[in-house]
């Protein structure tokens, strides 16, 4: 079995990836779905730790982490087709109403 | 000294009654009408009157009537009551503010009976009554103050009370600020007091408490104390240096003259001396400054009232003197003549106000004595009142002011602390108040008839409302002097009445004159000035312009002018304040205060016109943010 550090460093990438796509992207839809990566990077966490720490409480969160990203998905692509059927545009340098 | 002490809860009625009135007739009195609206405010009077002539009937002899309402302040061992009391000297007060004060509210009836605020005015003049009660029966100093204030307010309004007149509204704020000046001290003089007394361990500020510790202060203090006390007095009784608003207070409807102006309210200096003597007398430095300042006060304040020429007038600047006469009597230590004058004054000069004021009320307002004259005919109540007044402020045998005048003058002469000089003062003042008065009296009604054409068609001898009280007065202008005559007389129930509130009198200094022989010269001078006034004003009527034209006129004119003491004030007092208020308001407070203001809001603005860019509106550089302030906090926390 491959030791600890392999998955951790596997899921700090992959939160990196998460983190610089939510930054930098200007699609409303691929930063959406950085965030989904930077949620499971973290499960990879849970799960590596649970398996190590022979615990089963990092699984019951992930499943829970899950269900969130789930309802977190489909509110935030409702709120992103609403917007696009408002504006017509999905980049978020256009969506600069909350300025002073 | 054992006080008897007892309470009688009717003596809150005594103020009371008059606040309800005066409450009532600013809520009410427009809906009730201007008759009801007077009437309600004379019965509120009337029965403060009744209840204190019941005080006064109750009150045994050397005893105190207390009514405590409830504990005011309370700090520490500190306490503060709201609670009234009645002595001797108080039931005196109490009679003079409340009999006076209703003979003015029925003489109003008639006197405002045509004016449009007739509802504020007795809305404001029982509120006077109330004040001035509550002053009069306070039983500790901060009680006192209020009613102090609060007539000094009363007083503000009523001069003011024709507000349509600027020069009225610029009289109330003369008389206003003048007395705030007095008011400084004798706030300052209490807080003083206060202070000292607690750092002997009394914490009270009772009258009485103060009485029976004021041997514990060192006599440098006590003499600061009265000194700022005296600041208070001369303000409010209109005593040299603080005198000019009184003269300008004459602006007020007359009744106010009478009653707030010569009667009641300007006594409260006299009053509060006389209720704090226990200190004053362990103050002769103090005492000493008062009995000069009185003196001079009632001479050069009878001398600018020789040569006025509004009714009004003469009578302020009497009023002036004559309050100078109980300044007199309290400096030389004789509290009880003081108080006795204070007690005539009150109706002889109540009368000749309310005369003068009838007068004006026939001739629509008219004030001015050189158009007067020959009036006799058409006054017949009003010509003799002010007549007997006139006797009585000269000091004519058997009339009140004869009686009170001659104790003064006898106490300035014979006290301990008297002295010749005072008496000379004192003397000169006698047969100035005789001239002036007279010669007020023989132009208005006697030599021939000076009234504008215009007006001679309807002038009337006032209603009975207005002469009936003149008449209670003037009667009261004679017969209460009985009540303390000289010792080769019957003696002074006065001085017994009085005796356990001011203390057995000191011996008088012997080797000098006796009291009957030194009546002579008093009863000559004043026989003298009247003399005088009927041979200037009723006879030959060419020497007073020869008089006033005696070396190029000079003398009259610096007389009539008062002195110039206004123009100097204003010269070296008022301009120069005015002055600086208006560079502290146009500079200072333009440039530094505010400039402190505005530039402080100014720098945040201009700094927040560029941190606003921080706030782009675009998300994704609040996440550099978090970012950034995420993986610092990071490295902090990892010691990298």
């Amino acid at each position: 079995m491959a030791p600890l550090h392999y998955y951790l460093i596997l899921s700090a990438v992959l939160f990196a990836i998460g983190v610089a796509g939510v930054i930098i992207r200007r699609n409303l839809i691929v930063i959406l779905m950085s965030i989904e990566l930077m949620l499971n990077a973290v499960n990879l966490t849970f799960i590596a730790f649970s398996r190590y720490l022979g615990s089963m409480e990092g699984q019951v969160i992930v499943f829970f982490v899950m269900t969130v990203a789930a309802a977190e998905a489909v509110i935030g692509l409702a709120i992103i087709i609403s917007v696009f059927r408002h504006r017509q545009t999905l980049d978020p340098d256009e969506m600069q109403l909350l300025k002073w | 000294m054992a006080h008897s002490n007892e309470t009688m809860t009717f003596l809150r009625l005594i103020p009371l009654i008059p606040l309800f009135g005066a409450v009532a007739n600013i809520f009410l009195g427009v809906r009730l009408g201007r008759k009801a609206a007077g009437f309600l405010a004379c019965a509120a009077v009337a029965v403060s009157l009744l209840l204190s002539l019941w005080a006064f009937w109750i009150l045994p002899i050397g005893g105190i009537l207390r009514d405590t309402v409830y504990t005011w302040i309370e700090s520490g061992s500190f306490q503060a009551q709201l609670s009234f009391q009645v002595d001797a000297l108080t039931a005196v007060m109490l009679l003079v503010v409340t009999g006076i004060g209703f003979l003015i509210h029925v003489y109003s009836l008639g006197y405002m009976g045509h004016d449009e605020g007739m509802v504020r005015y007795f809305a404001y003049l029982n509120l006077f009554v109330f004040f001035m009660l509550l002053l009069v029966m306070a039983d500790n100093l901060v009680l006192l103050f209020v009613g102090w204030e609060g007539v000094g307010l009363c007083s503000y309004l009523l001069i003011g009370f024709w507000h349509q007149d600027h020069a009225n509204t610029i009289a109330g704020n003369k008389a206003f600020i003048v007395n705030r000046i007095g008011d400084f001290g004798f706030l300052l003089g209490i807080l003083l007091l206060f202070w000292e007394m607690g750092r002997h361990g009394v914490w009270s500020i009772a009258f009485l408490d103060l009485q029976r510790s004021a041997h514990l202060l060192a006599p440098e203090t006590v003499t600061l104390i009265t000194l700022l006390l005296f600041a208070g007095a001369t303000g409010k009784s209109a005593q040299i240096p603080l005198y000019v608003w009184l003269p300008d207070a004459m602006q007020g409807p007359t009744p106010v003259s009478a009653l707030i102006h010569a009667a009641t309210m300007v006594t409260a200096g006299v009053y509060m001396m006389a209720r704090l003597h226990f200190l004053f007398s362990l103050a002769p430095a103090t005492l000493a400054l008062i009995a000069m300042i009185g003196a001079l006060t009632a001479f050069f304040a009878a001398t600018v009232g020789l040569v006025q020429n509004d009714i009004k007038r003469v009578l302020a600047y009497s009023t002036v003197s004559q309050l100078g006469y109980m300044f007199l009597a309290v400096g030389v230590g004789a509290f009880s003549a003081a108080i006795f004058h204070l007690f005539t004054h009150a109706f002889f000069k109540a009368c000749l106000f309310l005369c003068a004021g009838s007068v004006i009320h026939g001739l629509d307002g008219e004030q001015d004595m050189r158009k007067m004259g020959g009036l006799k005919p058409y006054f017949p109540v009003t010509y003799w009142t002010t007549l007997v007044a006139a006797l009585a402020i000269s000091g004519a045998p058997l009339t009140a002011g004869f009686f009170s005048k001659d104790q003064i003058l006898w106490q300035a002469y014979a006290s301990p602390s008297g002295s010749f000089e005072l008496w000379r003062f004192a003397w000169l003042t006698a047969g100035l108040t005789a001239f002036y008065m007279l010669r007020q009296f023989f132009m208005v009604f006697h030599g021939k008839c000076r009234v504008e054409e215009h007006l001679k068609a309807h002038i009337h001898e006032s209603p009975r409302v207005m002469t009936v009280p003149l008449i209670v007065l003037a009667f009261g202008s004679i017969f209460t002097g009985w009540l303390g005559t000289p010792e080769f007389m019957w003696g002074s129930p006065w001085n017994e009445w009085l005796q356990p509130v001011f203390g057995v009198a000191k011996e008088v200094r012997h080797g000098g004159m006796s009291e009957e022989l030194l009546m002579l010269p008093t009863l000559g001078i004043a026989g003298l000035g009247i003399f005088l006034a009927y041979l200037f004003y009723c006879r030959d009527s060419r020497v007073p312009e020869r008089l006033s034209s005696w070396v190029w006129g000079m003398p009259y004119r610096w007389l009539l002018n008062k002195y110039y003491i206004d123009e100097i004030y204003d010269f070296f007092l008022v301009r120069p304040f005015t002055w600086c208020a208006g560079m502290l308001a146009n500079i200072f407070d333009v440039g530094v205060i505010d400039g402190i203001v505005n530039g402080v809001a100014g720098r945040v603005r201009q700094s927040s016109l560029f941190w606003r860019r921080l706030q782009s509106g675009n998300v994704q550089h609040y996440l550099y943010g978090f970012l950034a302030g995420t993986l610092l906090m990071l490295a902090y926390y990892l010691n990298l």
